[in-house]
């Protein structure tokens, strides 16, 4: 076995210096899975910004802050910022353009054009939604569900911005998937099958099937909203005949799904992180790809849980209960699959650990939190109250935001070459777990006792809680400090990490760190056993160069 | 075992709700125990076999090697596939007949629904049937108040506007900004919506209902204890959607006919501070 | 944190394997691997297929609990709806024709063919342009004309970008071009995209006229 030598390779010599590269229409995939990672935490910290207003005004029960309708505006914006121009590029654009072609052997993505383009939807599309706030009338304030015929009647110009904005990031996310699904299923290198492929492949080849069947259905139904709105046509409009639940339908046929796809990319970057830093094998491999796939089919038909007070027929809420709670157990096998992974490993508590595995405790508690909002007479409490605003954001924020704080602890040294540091990194971890909790598990309690919401006012008896959760909420935003000094730091004078810091099996650490272009310099290495942490020498595979193979012979 | 106590007791003595007011809301609470002791147990196991794993294998100072090389075990996946789907299959079903309790299931508004249904042959020549009024959904009647509801339901047809309740008692013709209720007679709310979509809540009751524009629906419940509670609207429907609330006052019975009485020579009587509750 | 020296970890991360020659690699990323422009295509395809599916629920879903309000129209012929899409339906088949000509080498009939199928197309717009002066409606209406013209726009629009690109086809396809029976990808991804186009057609035809 022949050992090239990072100096054999300069990282230098290889790859056209410069940031300026990540401003330009780069066609390498790992520049554009960067762009989506920097892109979407700039979205990160103006959505970020966002909540901070709403949690100030509701500091104190009356409306003092900011204005009613401004207020609703600051809503609107939070939530389309944070799901469409965060979490969605993030979990899918940035680390799945980055990852998946060293998963499957490849030097890019199948599409790369397709895939800059893709990424070029997102800066104008944010920049568009933002600046929808300057305007006259100002953004959308109708939520991020946009509900007709309230989206109807509030000023139309920030209405109409919202929906260009929400189809091109539609758009993006839809060439994204498309991308992805060519590159999982037909750019592997030859001798890799599809099960030796690390787990967040089959994460990403669920999301992508969801983008591209869910994704369209959202641009046809805005589409038709915008015809409302603009040319007087009257399809979820009562007063010309239309019929507001039939766009409740399709937006939550797209809306559903894409809980999933905020989480099932995340899913599999945990699957990633846990056995690297347990090391040992991810447990119950193959059960994991059907939870994957069950999820994906399930998750498309269980949208009409949120539409249990909409006047649906008693049939279909019934039916969308008991899609909804087996939901639990696809998700539940990952869980404890998970546990199982860690259960008798060697497990490093460092920051990427241990956000891996507050994600876990957070997404249970939500995910448990859920279950209980799938049954219909307990939902019909609490829907539309701060119990759901609890629930999502335990999952969107204590789930997939944690993953990708955890991912980027874990692939910071691959992106760079450095090492980031971990006294800010727990300190870090620290100030998120308080204050997301202090923020946000409050919230049902106030859900439960009567506070609707989306309210920018409410009942002088939930003064107290409101203000805890705002202090978890400033919490939260300090906690963005220490982060975001590491990473600036550590980029210029970190730790050096070596290319394989986490002794790593999976291929992308299989080069150097940061990779060359074309992401390594000979062939790409055959890795058809990415989690053989441990395994006896007695069982190697030997005809394969497996990443276990290498990982011994390093040791030698 | 400890941990399946320590979750029944805390399931069953944490309150987190708030005072029940409604012929369901009991029935609500059983539920919601019950649901929270499943969650407590398995929200409580799960951490506790994380941390638990956490501490007794995390790696200590010097350690190199790798852990078990453990791929997986069919046998425990079967088990951990089989008891969520247990526990789902139980909470679903529990949560059916909960529902059935609630009058979720009960068909709404008899024969109207069925009656639309027919109509719908052909686009072309169906036209409207304004003789009667079609119910879209919500939560028609059951027998809840077992052996109670001898008396007929009490009808208050209930239009939602930008942003306020109007109350309109068909019993004597009149409009309020406030329901007024007697307890233990059944009352069917008849709402409708003029402008957008708000939603009927009252936490004590435990219930709530989307008021839709181009869409009647219909609430049923019975009070329960004497008392004001505040209605809150649940659906964004612009700007002063938080200021959206009023108060239902459920009365002892000759209370609620003293109040019905005083209501009945005024024509119209808009309380002034609950139908502008944003002034 | 990884109790690791620099050495052994560098030395674990730096294996290529299984030919490490140190000389930077040469392909490029349109060569390096199989062609995949038709399956993402086909994808793409699936996604469009999907926006037309949320439009055909939504009418459906109209249809079964909207009533035409009673003082509003909507009627539909059926005779040029009917020809257009006998018209449509045999543009996929000289579609296909041309397509095998191609291959077959004879690029000067594949061109031909392509005509005939862009005429086709035309024809069909036309067909529906006539139709929409004729209707007794008008866009704003009522909800089934509305719903009605958003359907047959969106699905026209559709239309009129095949023949747009059967045009670009063509042009490509001449003697020299850059279509040819050894490079025959732009054609057989507008046939694919025609073919789909049809085939929505005719489920709309099913959905607005017959049912
Ligand atoms: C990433 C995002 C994400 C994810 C993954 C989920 C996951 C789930 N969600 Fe959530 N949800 C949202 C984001 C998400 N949700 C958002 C944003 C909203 C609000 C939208 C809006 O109105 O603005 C919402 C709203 C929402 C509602 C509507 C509430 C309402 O408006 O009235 C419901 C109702 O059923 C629901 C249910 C569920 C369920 C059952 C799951 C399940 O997938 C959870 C499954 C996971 C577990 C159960 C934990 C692990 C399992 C085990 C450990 C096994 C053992 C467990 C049991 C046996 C119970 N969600
Ligand atoms: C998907 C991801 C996501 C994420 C990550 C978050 C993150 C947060 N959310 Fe979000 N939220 C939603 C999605 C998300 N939210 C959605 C979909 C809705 C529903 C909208 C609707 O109803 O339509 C919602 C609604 C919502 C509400 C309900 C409002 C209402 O109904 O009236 C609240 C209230 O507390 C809230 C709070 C927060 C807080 C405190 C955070 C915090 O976690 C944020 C922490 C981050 C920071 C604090 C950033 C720190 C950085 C700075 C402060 C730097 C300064 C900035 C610059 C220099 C530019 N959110
Ligand atoms: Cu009415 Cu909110
Ligand atoms: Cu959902």
């Amino acid at each position: 076995m022949t050992i090239a030598r990072p100096a054999d390779f300069e990282a230098g010599s290889l790859q056209p210096e410069g940031w300026l590269r990540y401003f330009s229409f780069s066609l390498d995939h790992k520049v554009i899975g960067l762009q989506y990672l920097v892109c979407g935490f700039v979205f990160y910290l103006i959505g970020g910004a966002l909540a901070g207003v709403i949690r100030t005004e509701l500091s104190s029960p009356i409306s003092d802050f900011v204005s009613r309708d401004v207020y609703n505006q600051i809503l609107t914006l939070h939530g389309t910022v944070m799901i469409f121009l965060w979490i969605v590029p993030v979990v899918n654009g940035a680390f799945g353009n980055y990852l998946i072609p060293f998963y499957v052997g490849a030097r890019d993505m199948a599409f790369p054009r397709l895939n800059a383009v893709a990424f070029w939807l997102i800066p104008p599309a944010g920049i568009l939604l933002i600046s929808s706030y300057f305007i006259s009338g100002g953004a959308a304030q109708s939520g991020w569900t946009a509900y007709p015929p309230l989206s109807l009647t509030t000023p139309a110009l920030g209405q109409v911005l919202w929906i260009v904005s929400v189809l091109l990031l539609g758009g993006s996310s839809i060439f994204g998937g498309i991308n992805f699904i060519a590159t999982i299923l037909k750019l592997r290198r030859p001798g890799l099958k599809m099960m030796h492929l690390p787990m967040y492949c089959w994460a990403m080849l669920g999301t992508s099937l969801l983008v591209v069947l869910s994704t369209p259905v959202l641009a046809g139904t805005l589409i038709l909203l915008s015809f409302d709105i603009v040319a007087h046509t009257g399809f979820f409009n009562p007063s010309m005949g239309g019929n507001v639940v039939v766009y409740q339908h399709l937006f939550w046929f797209y809306s559903h799904p894409a809980v999933y796809i905020m989480v099932l990319p995340a899913f599999g970057l945990v699957s990633e992180i846990l056995p690297v830093h347990a090391r040992k094998p991810l447990f119950g491999y193959t059960t994991m790809v059907y939870s994957i796939m069950g999820i994906v089919v399930l998750g498309l038909i269980v949208w009409a849980h949120h539409m249990f007070t909409s006047g649906t027929p008693p049939w279909m809420r019934l039916f969308f209960t008991i899609a909804t709670s087996f939901i639990a157990v696809p998700t539940g096998i990952k869980f404890f699959n998970w546990l199982a992974t860690l259960w008798g490993g060697r497990i490093a508590l460092n920051s990427a650990m241990l956000f891996a595995c507050a994600f876990i405790v957070n997404f249970v508690f939500g995910g448990i939190t859920g279950i209980a909002l799938a049954q219909v007479p307990f939902d019909i409490h609490v829907h539309d109250t701060y119990f759901v605003v609890a629930h999502f954001h335990y999952i969107v924020y204590g789930g997939t935001v944690f993953v990708i704080f955890s991912a980027l602890y874990h692939w910071y040294p691959k992106f760079t070459g450095r090492l980031l540091n971990e006294d800010l990194g727990r300190l870090h971890f620290l100030l998120t777990f308080i204050g997301f909790n202090l923020c946000f598990a409050p919230q049902h309690w106030l859900g439960l006792n009567g506070m609707p919401r989306r309210v920018a006012e409410y009942d002088p008896s939930f003064t107290t809680w409101n203000q805890v959760s705002s202090v978890g909420a400033l919490l939260m935003a300090l906690s963005t400090v220490p982060l975001l000094i590491n990473v600036i730091l550590t980029a210029y004078r970190g730790q050096p990490a070596g290319d394989n810091p986490w002794r790593a099996l999976t291929p992308e650490w299989l080069t150097s760190s940061p990779p060359p272009v074309e992401n390594w310099v000979g062939e790409a290495p055959l890795v058809t056993h990415p989690y053989a942490y441990g395994t006896p020498e007695g069982q190697l595979d030997l005809t394969a160069a497996s990443g276990s193979e290498l990982w011994r012979a390093s040791q030698r | 075992m400890g941990l399946v106590l320590a979750g029944l007791w805390i399931g069953q003595n944490v309150s987190l709700l708030p005072v029940d007011a409604s012929a369901n809301a009991p029935v609500y609470d059983d539920l919601f125990r019950v649901l929270f002791s499943i969650g407590t147990i398995l929200f409580l196991g799960i951490v506790g076999l994380l941390v638990y794993s956490l501490v007794r294998f995390r790696r200590r100072a010097g350690e190199l090697g790798d852990g078990l090389a453990i791929e997986g075990n069919l046998p425990l996946e079967i088990v951990w596939t089989a008891i969520p789907a247990i526990v789902v299959l139980f909470v679903g079903i529990y949560s059916y007949d909960i529902y059935e309790r609630m009058g979720g299931m009960v068909p709404l508004h008899d024969h109207s629904s069925m009656h639309a249904a027919a109509e719908m042959a052909s686009v072309a020549d169906v036209v409207i049937n304004t003789s009667e009024e079609r119910i879209w959904g919500g939560i028609a009647n059951a027998g809840i108040a077992e052996g109670a509801p001898q008396s007929p339901p009490l009808a208050v047809d209930v239009t939602a506007i930008q942003f306020a309740f109007l109350f309109h008692y068909p019993e004597g013709d009149f409009i309020s900004g406030e329901l007024h209720v007697p307890v233990g007679r059944p009352v069917q709310l008849r709402m409708k919506a003029n402008d957008v979509i708000h939603a009927f809540w009252v936490p004590q009751f435990r219930l709530k209902q989307d008021v839709i524009p181009g869409q009647p629906t219909l609430l049923s419940f019975t009070a329960t204890r004497p008392g004001s509670y505040p209605i809150v609207c649940a659906e964004l429907c612009g700007p002063y959607h938080g200021g959206m609330r009023s108060t239902v006052v459920v009365h002892e019975d000759d209370a609620f006919e003293a109040w019905l009485a005083s209501n009945r020579p005024a024509p119209v009587t808009v309380s002034a501070a609950t139908a502008t509750p944003f002034a | 944190m990884t109790p690791l020296t620099p050495e052994t970890s560098t030395a674990a991360g730096a294996v290529a394997l299984p030919s490490p020659n140190g000389a930077g690699h040469e392909s490029s990323h349109d060569e390096g691997h199989a062609d995949v422009r038709l399956f993402g295509l086909a994808t793409f395809l699936i996604a469009d297929g999907m926006t037309f599916a949320g439009f055909f629920a939504a009418y459906l879903t109209f249809r079964a609990v909207n009533p035409l309000p009673a003082d509003s129209t909507y009627e539909l012929e059926l005779l040029l709806p009917t020809i257009n899409t006998v018209l449509l339906l045999v543009s996929s088949v000289t579609f296909h024709r041309a397509g095998r000509r191609l291959l077959s080498g004879d690029g000067e009939a594949a061109r031909l063919w392509l005509l005939v199928t862009g005429a086709l197309g035309a024809a069909f717009l036309a067909g529906q342009m006539v139709e929409y002066f004729h209707l007794p409606f008008g866009l704003t209406d009522n909800l089934y004309a509305s719903t009605f013209y958003a359907l047959t726009g969106f699905h026209g629009l559709h239309v009129t970008l095949g023949v747009i690109c059967i045009l670009i086809v063509c042009w490509q396809a001449r003697e020299s071009g850059r279509i040819s029976a050894s490079n025959p990808f732009g054609l057989e991804a507008a046939e694919l995209y025609w073919h789909f186009v049809d085939g929505i057609w005719v489920v709309l035809y099913g959905l607005l006229y017959l049912l």
